[in-house]
């Protein structure tokens, strides 16, 4: 059964007095594990998609199941309490809340979780979640002390906190060099292979799309386009070839965080 | 209770974050607070202070009036009726056994000549039985005697103020002369000083004739305008009242469903009135300072609007992460309520301080109640919520697509 399920999928946004179909029917199965690359233009819908599939908005018409739930329709409470459980996000700009630790930031789904979780087990969770992204040795920083790379890092463990079913990251490298986006999609490459986590990676840059198994493009509100990645990318690798870091700065280029 | 401690921890940060702010906010509720503290607690001393000067100016007195304005239809002044006489006085004495001292009076403004000092002062003829029921001791001279009475003799007791402005400090006038209407009088003693009275007036600003003088030589009247009586003990006063209505009534033949042509007034009744009189301003008083704690709210709404647009990104990323709109307006409301608790409690210390200060450095007297403090406390907590739940709403409304972008 697939993780994601969406049929004959429209959104219709209504401004003024012009109808704007951002999307005019889409069909899409992504199965458990996959690594998926949503890619497109600005304006040719991909960003609405995103917007659905992370629950954080309803399609005006068509089907949606999420780990066998139709989520179409849900109210607003509801959908929050989809997205707390089941959906990881990752944004372009962090969205760390600042003075804040970094462990701090990653309990933070857990505040709105509607199961009760005590403080040891929501400490000890964020600190599994860090573990996994390698900065277990940071998690007393605040945001302004951690480079951008550590700061997104910091993002996907917070995403992963909750154990969702999919991992949403929308534009992740936007805000990184070169280094730093290769480090990050190591991270997902790692998260999607040793721990089966399905990945959702939207972008508009063609070669950061090839870091996935799968790739799909829209344009005008249709996919015009899925096809698996037969030249993939592996971050692991490219790594290893870069030249060597300056040990002084933690493994990342330090670039000012937009978030 | 787990999940409230951590919005409260949630909504501490997020105040500490931008300290200057929250310190300017909470000073809006900490003046409108201490306002309150401070006029309730002026206010409350007033009222004590009068309760305390009408209980020693004892309260076992009952005043008769002559005239009544309380009656229907023509509304007269008291004593302007002129029914009241002597001999209503020596009913009062003779057949009510529980008046224990009986004093009629006449009350005339006059003006006192020394030498070349004079001074304008209020003139009671009065009775023998004043001094003993008021207990007011002599600083020099005798009180007038019966005898002066019956055979109205033009001596007149001083006032502390009055026997200051005509003769000087610490001077003892008894035997000169004064003249009251161009008639010389002698001076047989000066009262010693009782400070302010149970209203306004100087209670030391005053001369004592016996009432026989000034009703013959200074007003020309057969009448009186009033009897002081003091009933034996406390617990006689309201019978004592009862029965010289009772008198009265009979004795000016005043028909039953009449209106009475005086009025009997205890002293426990006149401290009513009064204590209700200051119960107003001291409203009033906290009114106006309702207005700075009302206008302390505003402020508080205003910098939550403020901070809810400072933090749209914040509340974006909240509700992606899975809050709801509910979780978020109750972090808003919590954050301006313990703005406004906080604020309102060191505006209730600060309260404190001020009444400290006015009865520590201008002697005025002030009571600081629990009811006071409990009100502003209530107080503080509804403007934190009734203020802060517009600015909580919208935050709640926002739309997390909207609000991630927001820059």
């Amino acid at each position: 059964m697939p993780v994601i399920s969406v049929r004959n999928l429209r959104k219709t946004y209504v401004v003024g007095d012009i109808q704007v179909h951002a999307l005019r029917g889409v069909d899409l199965d992504v199965e458990a594990g996959e690594f998926l690359s949503v890619t497109g233009p600005s304006g040719s819908g991909k960003s609405t998609f995103m917007h659905i599939l992370g629950c954080l908005d309803r399609p005006t018409s068509g089907q949606y199941v999420l780990d066998g739930q139709d989520v179409s329709m849900m109210s607003r409470d509801a959908l929050a309490k989809v997205r707390n459980h089941r959906i990881g996000f990752v944004f372009q700009g962090f969205n760390l809340l600042s003075r804040t630790s970094a462990i701090e930031n990653v309990e933070l789904p857990l505040l709105y979780s509607r199961d009760h979780i005590r403080g040891a087990d929501r400490h000890a969770r964020a600190r599994a979640a860090l573990e996994i992204v390698g900065l277990l040795d940071r998690s007393h920083h605040h945001p302004n002390q951690l480079s951008g790379g550590q700061q997104q890092r910091v993002a996907i463990a917070r995403a992963l906190i909750n154990n969702p079913s999919i991992l949403l990251a929308d534009e992740p490298t936007g805000n990184l060099d070169t280094r730093t986006s290769v480090e990050v999609m190591d991270v997902f490459q790692r998260l999607n292979i040793e721990r089966g986590i399905t990945i959702l990676l939207i972008t508009h840059e063609h070669d950061i799309a090839q870091y996935g198994t799968r790739t799909v493009a829209f344009r005008d509100g249709h996919i015009v386009s899925d096809a698996p990645n037969t030249q993939r990318r592996w971050a692991e690798v490219e790594m290893a070839a870069l030249p060597p870091l300056d040990p002084s700065n933690g493994g990342t280029t330090n670039q000012a965080a937009a978030g | 209770m787990m999940r409230l401690l951590m919005i409260l921890r949630v909504a501490l940060k997020a105040l500490n974050r931008n300290k200057m702010r929250t310190a300017l906010t909470m000073l809006g509720m900490i003046i409108g607070v201490a306002a309150v503290i401070a006029m309730i607690a002026l206010g409350k001393g007033a009222q004590a202070s009068i309760e305390d000067q009408i209980r020693s100016a004892g309260t076992n007195i009952i005043n008769v009036m002559a005239g009544n304005f309380m009656a229907m239809g023509v509304r007269q002044g008291s004593g302007a009726s002129n029914t009241l006489t002597p001999e209503d006085a020596a009913a009062i004495r003779n057949q009510i056994p529980t008046a224990q001292y009986v004093a009629a009076g006449v009350s005339t403004r006059n003006q006192i000549i020394a030498g070349h000092q004079n001074w304008q002062t209020r003139i009671q003829g009065t009775d023998v039985d004043l001094p003993l029921m008021r207990s007011w001791p002599m600083k020099y001279g005798l009180f007038f005697t019966p005898q002066d009475v019956t055979t109205a003799a033009k001596v007149v007791v001083l006032g502390a103020v009055v026997s200051t402005n005509l003769f000087g400090e610490e001077t003892d006038p008894t035997g000169q002369i004064v003249r009251i209407k161009n008639q010389p009088f002698k001076v047989i003693g000066v009262l010693a000083s009782k400070g302010a009275g149970t209203g306004f007036e100087d209670q030391d600003d005053t001369a004592m004739v016996p009432y026989t003088t000034a009703q013959k030589k200074l007003m020309g009247i057969q009448h009186i305008q009033n009897v002081t009586i003091s009933a034996s003990s406390a617990h006689e006063v309201k019978a004592t009242a009862e029965a010289i209505a009772q008198l009265l009534r009979t004795r000016h033949k005043i028909m039953d469903g009449n209106n009475d042509d005086f009025m009997v007034r205890t002293m426990e009744e006149m401290a009513a009135m009064r204590t209700e009189t200051t119960k107003t301003m001291t409203a009033l008083l906290a009114g106006i300072a309702g207005v700075s704690l009302l206008v302390g709210g505003i402020g508080i709404m205003n910098i939550m609007l403020v901070s809810v647009t400072e933090r749209t990104r914040e509340i974006g990323l909240r509700m992606a992460i899975g809050a709801r709109g509910s979780d978020v307006l109750t972090q808003f409301l919590v954050e301006a309520v313990v703005l406004s608790l906080f604020g309102g409690s060191i505006g209730i210390a600060l309260g404190f301080g001020i009444s400290w200060g006015v009865t520590e450095f201008l002697t005025w007297p002030t009571t600081i109640s629990s009811e006071a403090v409990l009100l502003s406390f209530g107080f503080s907590a509804i403007i934190g919520i009734f203020f802060g739940f517009y600015p909580a709403t919208k935050a709640a409304k926002l739309d997390p697509i909207e609000a991630l972008r927001f820059e």
